[in-house]
């Protein structure tokens, strides 16, 4: 009988270990949260949040940082969802099975997988000395597209692949062409999908640094935020500045440190960073919630 | 009736036996496989046409073979000829426009994920009609016709999915009556429905057959003798008889029809 | 007639199909055909620069790849990067060897244990996980995770132990949701079949679904190792970035994504050490490369499998 007991056991005292494993896991992020929201609460108020930074003084808040941030992730998203959402309905609609295809897929594979840092390199080549804009906000920003770009397409083929064939049979046999196919009933199906991974890539580009260090700089020029025309050197607007993001300024006083205060600037800039990461996961899935009640699910 | 008259929307009953849809040598292959063999058929305009046949036997590759759906299986390949109005619809035509003259209605119900209303309205718009007031007319009388109207006209705004099967179904009809096909193929439309939402769409089909010609597939052969007024009877791929439906079922001519009407293989 | 769109003729091909299905077509079908071709002209870009090392300043490719003599800036400056090369490898494997037992465990948990908390509290953690920034792992690293080896083992604390849990903590997201995705795709069947024959859950997990998954395993194995090889500024802030190979774990030491970090901005374009640094990238490029080949084999040994 001894040995029939035994798994019995093994397989408590697994399960047991496998519990114990993933609460640490979940016990990991609480902490990993927690620890930034208090350690970067004194700094989470209005001052620290939309002052300019101190240069070699105590004090500085993280305001131009956090605006470059986000227009940054608006000007990419500007590209990349539309370039994105195109080359997801080519591959989901269009391309034919054989090995260009494969061939294409491979690069997309490739492309998603490279290494922020050398993506960065490349935007360096192209964006800053090749059309000689110097460190630009913009050249920023399209670098990050070449990161966003191949994660909102393969996004966007997942959730037009997964609208079911009846549907889109359904809509050629009234006599629609396959692009309408898709802009009328494909594309609204899939929204939910595509949406999820806008926002999915929009997180990423907003803590993104290492593509940014030799793209939009790490520095950022004196701005006037009252000053809204985008084509003056002072405006917030102007997309032809160098912009230095809220994660490339943690990195530049970590590695710098001319601020005597940079330990609680890069608590209070990483809690930013993470409550920004907590809002992209809700909103994420929050619209997507919304828009699968929108286009279908609701039964009423 | 009257109310669909009022709206417009029927075409006076024509008692023709003019033939709409004729094929000479139809051969489909899917790859090496050979699905279609020699098919010649004569279908007449504003009759209730039944194939039946066993499972396999190619009645539904020969049904998507008259709006061309075959097109959208790789390496599916047809020749001879299939005529719909003496036109050679493999010929040098739009597809687009025959499919909207040739209306399909497939074996599951499949709205598309968005209202009720927008489901009717979606051929029209998609081939340009922009009028709101012509849209809700078109709407309205779809559905009536396929008896919807007083079932749905509170919740038009509501999504599709939401209704029962037998409705789903009864919308992809209106849906495809909305455009003004000529014909409307029927690929099993009932064989996902109960035997009640059956009735409604068997008497919704000797109904539309005054407008339109039918083609329907059913693997039900009461079905097939209770609506249509020929019948088909395909088998591995060729039809082995054709002719009125009372004819096949009561004196084929063939013993392999008459095998299969009277239940001995399936 | 209420209909409005006019009976055309069958037989008339109209500017209609031109209008709705071409102009999308080939508006989607360019895009996509972009979408590869910039990685094609990244890789062209890339190895004109890298390839100056060799082709212009005429370093030995087997210098590069096998010295660990660096000396960029002396009288006769030497370019052998093999000490980046081993940091990168170095940290990514302990990374990789931390990260993995635990991220299969949590995949079992999430696939087989308790799918319900799994799908409600482990998916939402993992992609929360995934979204927080390198630099903020580098971060909690730097303020964290380096004073407290420095007090536990003595040293700078800037280590390749460091630097290697900070990338464990960030792939351990990649390789456990794609080894869950490896565990769910098993058919039923499966896990019918051996509770049938009387086995415990974790007899069928351990010896029945685990061989089966390992090939969707091993894709994600690879790919976290991908992520861990490529990751710059979380490990440069924590590894100390000493020019030397490391003797023990808690020796600071550099790999590559960190020296290219450094001296990309400390260097003049065209110079030597500026081009050995784009060969350094190009390397990085080459290898995630062969990465995705590789995920791609185990890959394809899955779906052969099923």
């Amino acid at each position: 009988m001894r040995r029939r007991i035994r798994p019995q056991i093994t397989d408590r005292i697994a399960t047991a270990t496998l519990y114990l494993v993933a609460g640490a896991f979940v016990l990991l992020l609480v902490a990993f949260v927690g620890y930034f929201l208090y350690s970067g609460r004194s700094e989470l108020n209005f001052k620290f949040l939309f002052t300019e930074p101190a240069f070699s003084t105590a004090g500085g808040g993280i305001g131009p940082e956090l605006f470059n941030s986000i227009y940054l992730v608006f000007l990419s998203g500007l590209i990349s969802v539309p370039i994105g959402i195109a080359a997801g309905i080519y591959f989901a609609e269009y391309a034919k099975p054989g090995r260009l295809t494969d061939f294409l897929r491979l690069s997309i594979e490739t492309l998603s997988s490279l290494p922020s840092i050398v993506v960065g390199l490349f935007g360096f080549l192209v964006f800053v000395i090749l059309t000689g804009w110097k460190f630009t906000l913009m050249g920023g920003a399209l670098a990050v597209t070449i990161l966003n770009l191949p994660v909102i397409a393969r996004t966007s083929e997942d959730a037009i692949r997964s609208v079911p064939e009846s549907i889109k049979e359904g809509s050629l046999a009234l006599g629609a062409t396959r692009w309408q196919t898709i802009v009328r009933v494909l594309l609204p199906s899939a929204l939910p999908g595509i949406v999820t991974g806008i926002i999915i890539a929009s997180g990423r580009a907003f803590g993104e640094a290492a593509t940014l260090l030799y793209t939009a700089g790490m520095s950022s020029p004196r701005l006037d935020f009252t000053n809204w025309n985008p084509i003056s050197a002072t405006s917030p607007l102007n997309p032809f500045r160098p912009a230095e993001t809220l994660a490339v300024y943690i990195w530049k006083i970590n590695s710098e440190g001319l601020v005597p205060d940079a330990r609680q600037i890069a608590d209070g800039a990483s809690a930013v960073l993470i409550l920004a990461v907590l809002a992209f996961n809700l909103l994420a899935r929050f619209l997507s919630r919304l828009l699968g009640r929108r286009f279908g699910g609701s039964r009423s | 009736m009257d109310k669909v008259d009022a709206c417009g929307c029927a075409d006076p009953v024509v008692e023709t036996d003019r033939v709409i849809v004729r094929t000479e040598k139809l051969n489909l292959h899917y790859g090496k496989l050979q699905a279609l063999k020699d098919i010649g058929v004569e279908l007449p305009a504003n009759r209730i046409n039944a194939l039946i046949g066993p499972s396999g036997c190619g009645k539904s590759t020969f049904l998507k073979t008259l709006n061309r759906m075959n097109d959208l299986i790789l390496d599916c390949r047809i020749d001879g000829r299939v005529y719909i109005d003496d036109v050679d619809i493999y010929g040098d035509i739009d597809v687009v426009d025959l499919r909207r003259r040739v209306g399909m209605v497939f074996q599951k119900p499949n709205p598309f994920p968005m209202s009720i209303y927008d489901n009717v309205a979606y051929g029209p718009r998609t081939h340009g009609t922009k009028s709101k007031t012509v849209l809700d007319e078109i709407v309205e009388c779809s559905l009536r016709r396929t008896a919807l109207w007083d079932e749905v006209k509170d919740r038009l705004r509501a999504s599709a999915l939401g209704i029962s099967g037998g409705q789903q179904q009864r919308l992809c009809i209106a849906r495809t009556i909305a455009v003004d096909p000529e014909i409307i193929l029927m690929d099993e439309p009932t064989s996902a429905l109960d035997p009640q939402s059956t009735l409604k769409i068997e008497d919704l089909m000797t109904e539309l057959k005054k407008s339109y010609t039918i083609v329907i597939v059913t693997h039900n052969m009461q079905q097939a003798a209770r609506v249509s007024d020929n019948t088909a009877f395909f088998l591995i791929g060729e039809v082995v008889e054709y002719g009125p439906t009372s004819r096949i079922f009561n004196q084929p001519t063939e013993k392999r029809t008459e095998d299969y009407i009277s239940g001995r293989f399936s | 007639m209420a209909n409005p769109p006019s009976r055309k003729v069958l037989g008339r091909i109209n500017l209609y199909y031109w209008k709705h299905e071409n102009l999308g077509r080939g508006l989607v079908t360019g895009f996509g055909i972009f979408l590869a071709g910039l990685t094609l002209l990244m890789a062209g870009f890339l190895a004109v620069k890298g390839l100056s090392t060799f082709l212009v300043d005429h370093v030995s490719p087997l210098e590069f790849l096998f010295s660990t003599k660096w000396s960029p800036d002396a009288d006769v400056p030497a370019f052998g990067a093999l000490i980046f090369i081993v940091g990168s490898i170095l940290i990514s494997t302990l990374a990789l060897l931390i990260s993995t037992p635990f991220s299969i465990s949590t995949a079992m948990f999430v696939a087989e244990i308790s799918p319900n908390l799994g799908r409600k509290v482990l998916q939402p953690a993992i992609e929360i996980f995934v979204g927080i920034p390198s630099v903020v792992y580098g971060w909690i690293g730097l303020s964290v995770l380096v004073p407290f080896i420095r007090r536990s083992f003595g040293g700078l604390g800037f280590s390749l132990l460091a630097g290697s849990l900070v990338l464990a903590l960030m792939i351990f997201p990649t390789i456990t949701s794609l080894a869950a995705d490896a565990f769910r795709a098993l058919p039923t069947d499966f896990r019918e079949a051996s509770y049938a024959l009387g086995a415990t859950r974790w007899q069928t997990v351990r010896k029945v679904l685990l061989p089966a998954a390992m090939p969707g395993i091993l894709t994600g194995v690879v790919l976290g190792l991908a992520r861990a090889f490529g990751e710059a500024l979380a490990v440069q802030m924590v590894i100390g970035n000493m020019i030397r190979i490391p003797g023990k774990l808690t020796d600071a030491t550099v790999n590559l994504t960190s020296i290219i970090t450094m001296d990309m901005g400390n260097t003049a374009t065209g110079t030597p050490w500026n081009d050995v640094l784009w060969s350094m990238a190009l390397l990085l490029l080459m290898i995630s490369f062969l990465f995705i080949l590789l995920a791609r084999t185990t890959g394809q040994k899955r779906r052969s499998l099923k």
